[in-house]
């Protein structure tokens, strides 16, 4: 079973958000996702300044077998991505929900509907399941 | 688990590069039932096989030797890469893709009646293949001392039927290790025995980030029916002796002739990201394209095998979603028995 913080928001598509006090939002994958993604060797980032609308693919992460792209949950600005990813990118693997985390994103609009924890446990073990 | 040619078969275990790392670095097994293991008996099979195989079995004259090789179409184009054992003048086995299979079969009846040939699917086998610099020892504690001594006097590429398993020194790893060819039934204890003496189980992935890095090609990405072995790296299989008469040869001898149009090299990325098949590469030489890529977890960076231009050499540009990276073409294999050939 995959850890699934009570205190983020979650996507069908296995982000994760985190709602920073400064009105940002940190977005990462999921326990779950890195999991079935296997190992990763290659995540690239998107940069500060970079405009991201919801829904749309704003950051990529290699396993040895493929590559996925990672969507955004929410519109706005890009204010940072995670400069530690480019050298040690098994961080996300390692810790998906702390120092894994992808980018931070100032939200340019009022969030979309989000998965609680105890929704996205339930997706998730469905998946799990198979 | 994946679908591989019609066998549902893990792709990781635990972690792939941990995977890839113990057969680098001790040992490793696979199940690798999916392979076809095909006898083919009769009086003229070694001139069945001079016919169907583009390598010459004219080389094997000692009992239990094995030859890698292609059976081609009459265009020259692979219709499977496979290994042949002669194991007597009227007894040789082959291995072949498990993707193919049927193809294979197929293609080699409709030579073999000429011949006398029986083809014999030996379905009723599994095989394991026991692979890294600890495999051998490994496996030679499954066998009685006989046994063992038999298995670790085998020499690369030889195999030999030892207590009613067919043990060869072949694999498709750049390391050191055995295939073991054994009655289905045997198969499963055998592999809780070897990982209960801590031989690390191997899925998919690491097969496959081991094999390409050791430049060994994967049929249907490599190479397949509409390119010729001489463009796949693999001329060294072909052999043009005079007076061999194979299927495909003349337009192997056409296309040469012609002159070649391309080549597979190696290919290491300069820069971070991982090359995939498909990708474009661009070269002073002209354009190509990516057929085997991956993270390469000895080199600590992204590989590949790519079709170019026989005329491209020296660095050339991916592109990896839409962005241009330098990479370099380099002759594999990049690395063989644990140690990196690449700088």
């Amino acid at each position: 079973m995959s850890k699934v913080p009570s205190d983020l928001k979650y996507t069908r598509t296995h982000e994760w958000l985190r709602m920073r006090p400064d009105g940002a939002v940190e977005v990462g994958i999921t326990d779950h996702a890195q999991h079935a993604l296997g190992d990763l060797v290659f995540v690239e980032v998107p940069e500060a300044g970079r405009k991201v609308c919801a829904g749309e693919p704003f950051a990529v992460t290699e396993s040895v077998k493929a590559a996925s792209d990672v969507y955004s949950p929410i519109s706005g600005e890009v204010l940072e991505g995670n400069p530690e990813l480019a050298s040690a990118p098994e961080t996300v693997n390692s810790d998906p929900y702390g120092r894994g985390w992808l980018a931070r994103i100032m939200p340019a609009a009022a969030l979309p509907a989000l998965l609680s924890a105890a929704e996205y446990e339930k997706l998730a073990a469905q998946e799990e399941a198979g | 688990m994946i679908d591989f040619g019609g066998w549902d078969m893990p792709l990781q275990y635990g972690s792939q590069i941990a995977e890839h790392h113990a057969v680098r670095r001790a040992a490793g097994i696979f199940d690798v039932s999916h392979m076809g293991i095909v006898d083919l008996k009769g009086a003229a099979v070694r001139p069945f096989l001079q016919r169907l195989f583009a390598n010459d079995v004219g080389k094997l004259e000692a009992p239990g030797k094995a030859l890698y090789g292609c059976m081609l179409n009459e265009a020259g184009g692979v219709v499977d890469d496979l290994i042949v054992y002669f194991l007597g003048e009227q007894q040789f086995r082959a291995v072949v893709n498990a993707g193919t299979r049927d193809k294979d079969l197929a293609w080699m009846r409709r030579f073999a009646a000429g011949f006398g040939v029986q083809v014999i699917e030996r379905s009723d086998l599994a095989m394991l293949a026991v692979q890294g610099p600890e495999a051998r020892g490994a496996l030679a504690a499954q066998l009685s001392a006989a046994g063992a001594e038999r298995a670790l006097a085998l020499g690369p590429f030889f195999g030999e039927q030892i207590e009613g398993w067919f043990v060869s020194r072949t694999g498709y790893t750049g390391e050191d290790g055995f295939e073991i060819m054994l009655p289905a039934g045997q198969a499963e204890g055998l592999w809780r025995a070897l990982a209960a003496a801590g031989v690390a189980p191997c899925g998919l992935g690491a097969r496959d980030t081991l094999r390409l890095e050791a430049g060994m090609s994967l049929y249907g990405s490599d190479m397949d029916e509409h390119t010729n072995p001489l463009e796949c790296g693999l001329a060294w299989t072909v052999a043009l002796t005079p007076g061999r008469a194979f299927v495909g040869r003349q337009a192997l001898e056409e296309a040469l002739a012609a002159g070649l149009k391309r080549k597979l090299v190696g290919l290491v990325l300069e820069d971070r990201g991982v090359l995939r098949a498909q990708q474009r590469v661009i070269s002073a030489g002209g354009a190509g394209e990516i057929t085997s890529g991956t993270f390469s977890p000895t080199l600590e960076r992204s590989i590949a095998l790519a079709r170019v231009p026989v005329a491209a050499s020296g660095t050339v540009q991916v592109e990896i979603r839409g962005k241009l990276h330098q990479a370099r073409i380099v002759k594999p294999p990049f690395v063989r028995r644990g140690q990196p050939l690449i700088g």
